[in-house]
């Protein structure tokens, strides 16, 4: 926590995006997570991607639970929108949301807390519906605002800061998504920025839920030695499978990669993703392959990071299933939405 | 890169770009904190033990620190550091009990500065509290060399000169007035003296010989006129003045015209105006007292009739400017200006015809004596130069520095000590942490604009010529002028093998100057940096390789507001702010035979 707020000044040389706007403008309130957070650095990559794909700040929906994770939201973007829900219901709020205003773009930042113990239920069931939405959890492997309990996502065998040892088998939210279906699943780590923003970028524009389980140290109760969530482990236990690059609409693709090595996945608003595999026997549009590698690395202690799955063919997303209006509910005019007594009573004739 | 090896004192010196950039390396940030605080007094004597004459230099500094202020590059314009210094000496209270004493017991040495402008009360300031016995000879009835004939009385008004040079006489030194040294050879061959020190200034103007030069006693040389002025000897001038050149001196000559009786003035300039040598506050305040500045005029020939003179004549020219840089000229043709008085301001430079050739001190093809630039010695080993007399004009503040110099070694020499073996530099760091988020310092970034100090009004300010102008920043604007210090001597200082590389530092940093990348050669960090480090007069700071991954740490020095919330949010406190105090050291800091301090 800091007693000065961060200043307004800001680099010379600051570059603006194609709104006029700098980095800067997509900052939130001053952080009053600890000092060295993983989550402080994820905040720095939602705004770096925020302002790279030239969103404008009130089109953006930011959607939170309860726990350190988050409280990040206030940290970005102080121009969106925003719900603190209550613990583990982020994923409700966000589903109704969207439902009434498919227009925006949704973040939910949430937590191993959050979203595997009391709200693993909401998570389940935002996957099966293929909400769309960025769906955020920032794993640490405990409970910081309680004072480091071991969360539902503690390895086995991982110690507390005190000594003690987990023993009881840990959720893994990538394994999880697979098995649900979801249509688009990386993890990444706080302290890799190259890797992370891209992945927002791309999640964000996903048609669909997009969960990006992000490895986000606590640095007071799960940074010591004895911890597998500690910067330490992560870095040493870190394997890139992959490498996404995400290029927005209408802009050549500059990278210049040797034939054979790369992928391009369109996504549905035009932009694209470039896939670069860093370990060839690895497709992350074989699902089910897709699970088994991670699996099989997970047991010998590896985290793969990149985009694990993406499959932008799939047709199941929210609207798309409940067969909504093309139109935000807010735009839509009042004599439609609310057609009065007479249909009413013709639609409930119906049913006579 | 190699890790940056700050047990050099000159790393973080640098980091300090105002007092890197003075001459005398004055400890601006402690100065402009303790004006902060409300201590003038304090402020007034941190300047005094570098600069010497805060009072004077505060009005008519050449203020090389304000260019090089680090604010400058974040917004537009620096901090007012001069004029802070003058709001020192302004609000000072009475300073005698703290100024250095003469002992009683003096140490037998005797030493004659010749000429009593800066360079030369420097050194006696820096000598008489060792004991020496310091004789200073002076032309003119007054002291204060071409501060007090040069700078006309309402830049700096003679109070301010007589009460700090008062100060240095009141120590002791035997200040010898309407009494040029008329021959070297004599003073040296009186064997009076241990050491002499020339400070006797470059005073001769330059001349500008063109046809008509000589038929006609209206035209002046600039230094030479505003002597006269400062005098009293003349007191006025014709109704039109040109002024030929556009240095800080053809400044001084336009705005005495004016207080002279002269209702159009013109400053004549060969160049256009980036070319200009003048201070560009000097121009602004020339400028608005309506003075005209002419640019792509250059002097043909001076117009009179029977010795009455008409005006001069200008060739018009037109130039090619590229990349600062002056590529082509064409004459476009001819002018005539009418004038009653021309005032020459191009220039003046050293003379010493009362320097016998064959005494051992050698001069090179313009006169101008051979000096060691460290040392300030001549080849004469007993006889040391400094100021304008030294290297030619150049300013107040370096003649200052020239006089700690040429002290030092006039203090080495007396003892005989090789006097190129001087102390070196010295930098002391000391945390500035006081708990979880306090800092012994005021870490947060003030937004306000530079003050504009008070003006006497256009009107009030022409009824005589003593009455300065400028009134000096009140203590509500000085107290927040203060603010816009960015504390640059608040280091931020960096222990690699503590850093997790959690990235907290580089996402708080407001101005973008941390990175963790793979090390690299210089051209290539620079390059790849969170913002790229494109002014290369500033250093990178790289640590040694980070223990989790080996990269390194990098932070480009060039626009850090030394914030602290890097150190803030440093979980491990692998970085953290500490002061740096700069050691300069002075002739009584240096250690020798049997000197009584």
């Amino acid at each position: 926590m800091s007693y000065i707020n961060k200043p307004k000044v800001a680099h010379p040389s600051l570059p603006t995006n194609k709104l006029g706007l700098t980095r800067r403008q997509y900052e939130g309130s001053m952080s009053t997570l600890c000092a060295g957070c993983g989550h402080d650095s994820v905040t720095a990559s939602i705004i770096e991607a925020c302002w790279g794909l030239d969103l404008k700040p009130e089109q953006l929906v930011k959607l939170s639970g309860i726990g350190c994770s988050s409280k990040t939201t206030a940290y970005f973007v102080a121009g969106a929108h925003g719900f603190n829900s209550v613990h583990g219901r982020m994923a409700s709020i966000a589903s109704g949301a969207n439902a009434a205003n498919r227009g925006l773009t949704y973040i939910g930042v949430s937590g191993d807390g959050d979203s595997l113990s009391i709200g693993v239920g909401q998570l389940v069931h935002a996957i099966r519906r293929n909400v769309n939405m960025l769906y955020l959890i920032e794993n640490n492997g405990v409970y910081g605002l309680t004072k480091g309990q071991f969360s539902a996502s503690a390895d086995i065998g991982t110690k507390a800061k005190r000594g003690d040892v987990n023993v009881s088998p840990p959720i893994d939210p990538v394994l999880l998504a697979l098995t649900l279906g979801a249509t688009f699943v990386a993890r990444s780590f706080s302290g890799d920025k190259a890797q992370l923003v891209p992945l927002i970028q791309a999640g964000m524009r996903h048609n669909g839920l997009a969960l990006i389980d992000v490895l986000s140290p606590c640095v007071t109760f799960n940074d010591h030695e004895g911890s597998t969530k500690s910067y330490a482990f992560t870095r040493e236990h870190y394997h890139a499978a992959i490498e996404a690059d995400f290029v927005p609409p209408a802009e050549e693709i500059a990278v210049d990669y040797a034939a054979g090595e790369t992928t391009r996945v369109g996504m549905h608003d035009g932009s694209s993703v470039l896939l670069r595999k860093l370990d060839p026997d690895y497709d992350p549009t074989d699902r089910s392959a897709a699970y088994r590698y991670i699996e099989s690395k997970l047991r010998q202690n590896e985290y793969v990071t990149g985009l694990i799955h993406i499959d932008e063919n799939d047709t199941t997303e929210f609207h798309k299933l409940n067969r909504t209006p093309d139109e935000p509910l807010n735009g839509i005019p009042f004599e439609k939405l609310s057609p009065g007594r007479a249909a009413l009573d013709a639609l409930m004739g119906k049913f006579r | 890169m190699e890790p940056t090896d700050t047990s050099k004192p000159d790393y973080f010196h640098r980091v300090v770009d105002c007092q890197w950039a003075c001459p005398a390396h004055t400890d601006v940030p402690e100065y402009i904190r303790l004006i902060a605080q409300g201590d003038f007094t304090a402020a007034y004597m941190v300047n005094r033990e570098s600069n010497v004459f805060p009072g004077i230099l505060g009005r008519v500094c050449d203020r090389p620190c304000e260019p090089a202020c680090r604010r400058g590059r974040i917004e537009e314009k620096p901090v007012a550091i001069c004029r802070l210094k003058r709001i020192a000496a302004d609000h000072r209270d009475d300073v005698a009990a703290l100024l250095p004493k003469a002992p009683a017991q003096k140490n037998g040495k005797r030493i004659a500065c010749i000429g009593a402008g800066p360079a030369s009360l420097t050194v006696a300031n820096d000598l008489l509290p060792l004991g020496y016995a310091v004789t200073i000879f002076e032309q003119y009835a007054v002291a204060g060399g071409l501060m007090r004939t040069n700078i006309p009385a309402f830049r700096l008004p003679a109070r301010v000169l007589d009460e700090e040079i008062g100060y240095i006489t009141g120590m002791g030194a035997d200040l010898r007035l309407n009494t040029p040294v008329r021959s070297l050879r004599r003073l040296l061959d009186s064997q009076a003296y241990d050491a002499v020190f020339v400070g006797s200034g470059a005073p001769k103007g330059k001349e500008l010989e063109l046809p008509g030069r000589n038929d006609t006693d209206r035209i002046h040389i600039g230094i030479d006129w505003l002597e006269s002025v400062a005098f009293g000897h003349v007191d006025r001038v014709g109704e039109r003045v040109l002024i030929i050149g556009v240095g800080n001196t053809a400044m001084d000559c336009c705005r005495s015209s004016l207080r002279l009786g002269a209702r159009q003035v013109k400053v004549m300039a060969r160049k256009p105006r980036q070319f200009f040598k003048a201070s560009e506050w000097e121009l602004e305040d020339a400028e608005q007292e309506n003075v005209e500045i002419i640019v792509n005029h250059a002097p043909k020939s001076f117009v009179t009739e029977g010795g009455r003179l008409l005006g001069m004549m200008f060739e018009q020219l037109e130039y090619d400017v590229d990349g600062g840089e002056i590529r082509a000229t064409r004459t476009l043709g001819e002018v005539f200006i009418p004038c009653d008085d021309v005032i020459l301001a191009i220039g003046q430079e050293n003379a010493f015809p009362w320097i016998e050739k064959d005494i051992g001190i050698d001069f090179d093809q313009w006169s101008v004596p051979k000096v060691n630039k460290t040392t300030f010695q001549s080849t004469l080993p007993g006889v040391f130069f400094g100021g304008d007399a030294a290297f030619g004009p150049k300013n107040i503040i370096w003649s200052v520095e020239h006089g700690h110099q040429a002290a030092i070694s006039i203090h080495k020499y007396c003892h005989d000590e090789p006097v190129e073996e001087r102390m070196p530099r010295g930098l002391k760091l000391s945390s500035r942490k006081m708990g979880m988020h306090e800092w012994a310092y005021k870490n947060e970034y003030n937004g306000v604009e530079r003050r504009l100090v008070p003006h006497v009004g256009l009107v009030e300010r022409f009824k005589k010529i003593d009455i300065e102008v400028e009134l000096g920043f009140t203590a509500e604007e000085a107290a927040l002028e203060v603010q816009r210090c960015l504390n640059c001597d608040m280091q931020t200082v960096f222990a690699a093998k503590l850093c997790i590389e959690c990235d907290a530092c580089i996402d708080i940093c407001p101005v973008d100057c941390l990175t963790i990348t793979a090390n690299g050669p210089e051209a290539r960090l620079r390059a790849r940096l969170t913002a790229p480090a494109t002014n290369r007069t500033q250093a990178l700071y790289v640590s040694a390789a980070l223990p989790q991954t080996g990269r390194v740490m990098v932070k480009d020095e060039d626009v850090c507001v030394h914030c602290g919330l890097c150190a803030e949010r440093c979980p491990t406190a692998a970085w953290d702010m500490q002061k740096s105090t700069i050691n300069i050291p002075n002739a009584i800091d240096e250690q020798v035979g049997t000197c009584p301090v």
